[in-house]
């Protein structure tokens, strides 16, 4: 249905075209969304706690968290609000690396993040791993501002960004998928933006 | 508070019935759906254009009626002048015209008056919009939860929905309406002619006659962080607080 009188244009240039999924518009900025207000975190009060269901598998303090091989994903990013930002640049622990640390391969197809304000998000395990997922330290080389979700977060990239969870302390493998804090509130159960999964019941 | 999964809303058209300038940079847009459906106060919806060419852009915009309303939905969009879909509602919408709309959305940013109170809301410029639905719909459902709004406008001409907000206040039902001009001077007695900050949070707690079990905060992204962060030096458990951030 064409809407009368609306014209494309802001349609981005077609070499871009192929870069943001439907519904999405190119934003230049790094817009902040959350729940809740800002939870300030630091450092010296940080952990990282790997569970699977209730058990405690290993946890990190933040020192021992840095210590971790650090790895360099550029990647573009999905709102479910509907901006799409390119390259954006972190820094941070593989999920494969601190798996690797801990001594385990993921022991359940299903993963909560868990997060210090009480946030949590569903992944698949396989999404993950295999270098698609990390635990960031830093954005564009300097430490990641409380607003975007500092001192760690989880990217998830290829994800809508909700999953992404900000203020990240810990992983916790589940036997089922269970939806976590948006997931019960509306939004998708796995949320691939190439898919326009963005509410409960998108195919 | 009641926080089911949304039911499947698959996008519908809508025709514009009514427009009202509220403001100089926002107006009211009164929607009729084709497919009409319920909502909770402080609920949102998707609306997306479509270019000749297949362009499509989408955009959020909050409910600003009362789930009492009847089946007419009332959007107030602030035009945004680097905007893409806000300039075509305040320079070519049409009484008349259709466009697609896909809604109720969220579950995390809502209020009805069985969830209780005492409320403290706390509104930016057009972040006022979800807690209208929620003033309106305590209003509508005659409620007597105390409810405090502290609105922060820059000037007394962009305070959206100002005579409405002064004219529940004036019912002395337990609405208090607390306006905090940022670049004019207050003009009735209890307002501010400032930014928010902690001391006015706790000041309109006062006017509650209990602490708050809900603190809504809605605006721009540096609005609420300030708001946000007011509310916590004033005391308010981050656990009471919920945000809703106006993107970009």
């Amino acid at each position: 249905m064409v809407t009368r009188g609306f014209s494309s244009g802001r349609k981005p240039p077609t070499d871009t075209d192929a870069r943001i999924p439907p519904g999405q518009y190119l934003e230049q900025g790094f817009p902040v969304l959350s729940a809740g207000p800002t939870p300030r975190v630091r450092t010296e009060d940080w952990s990282f706690t790997l569970k699977h269901g209730p058990r405690p598998i290993k946890k990190w303090s933040w020192t021992e968290f840095n210590a971790l091989p650090l790895t360099k994903m550029t990647r573009d990013i999905h709102c479910v609000t509907a901006w799409t930002k390119f390259d954006t640049a972190w820094q941070g622990v593989l999920v494969d690396d601190f798996l690797a640390d801990a001594g385990i391969e993921p022991p359940s197809p299903f993963t909560l993040a868990l997060s210090f304000d009480g946030y949590a998000t569903n992944v698949p395990t396989k999404d993950l791993t295999a270098g698609k997922a990390m635990v960031a330290l830093l954005y564009e080389g300097k430490p990641i501002t409380p607003d975007h979700g500092g001192p760690a977060r989880l990217l998830v990239p290829h994800l809508y960004f909700w999953k992404s969870a900000k203020w990240l302390n810990g992983l916790q493998f589940t036997e089922r998928d269970e939806p976590g804090f948006w997931e019960l509130r509306g939004y998708h159960i796995y949320g691939d933006p190439w898919r326009e999964q963005r509410y409960t019941g998108d195919p | 508070m009641s926080d089911g999964p949304a039911a499947q809303s698959p996008w519908q058209t809508v025709t514009i019935s009514r427009i009202e300038k509220r403001t100089p940079r926002v107006t009211s847009f009164f929607l009729q759906p084709s497919r009409p459906f319920a909502y909770r106060a402080g609920q949102h919806v998707d609306v997306r254009l479509t270019a000749p060419d297949g362009y499509q852009a989408r955009r959020s915009y909050s409910i600003a009626s009362a789930p009492e309303a009847g089946e007419t939905i009332e959007l107030a969009i602030e035009r945004l002048d680097d905007g893409e879909v806000s300039p075509f509602f305040h320079d070519i919408a049409a009484v008349g015209d259709e466009f697609e709309l896909r809604g109720p959305l969220g579950g995390h940013f809502v209020w009805s008056d069985s969830d209780g109170g005492p409320l403290l809301l706390v509104g930016g410029g057009s972040g006022v919009v979800p807690l209208m639905a929620m003033i309106r719909h305590r209003a509508a459902r005659r409620s007597a939860v105390p409810v405090a709004l502290v609105f922060s406008a820059r000037v007394w001409d962009e305070v959206i929905f100002r005579d409405e907000l002064i004219d529940f206040h004036d019912r002395r039902d337990g609405f208090d309406l607390v306006l905090a001009l940022t670049r004019e001077p207050a003009r009735r007695p209890a307002d501010y002619s400032r930014r928010v900050d902690a001391a006015m949070m706790e000041q309109s707690m006062v006017r509650l006659p209990a602490p708050p079990r809900f603190a809504f905060v809605c605006g721009s992204n540096a609005f609420v962080s300030a708001a946000a962060q007011a509310l916590i030096d004033a005391g308010v458990p981050g656990s009471l607080i919920r945000t809703e951030r106006y993107g970009v």
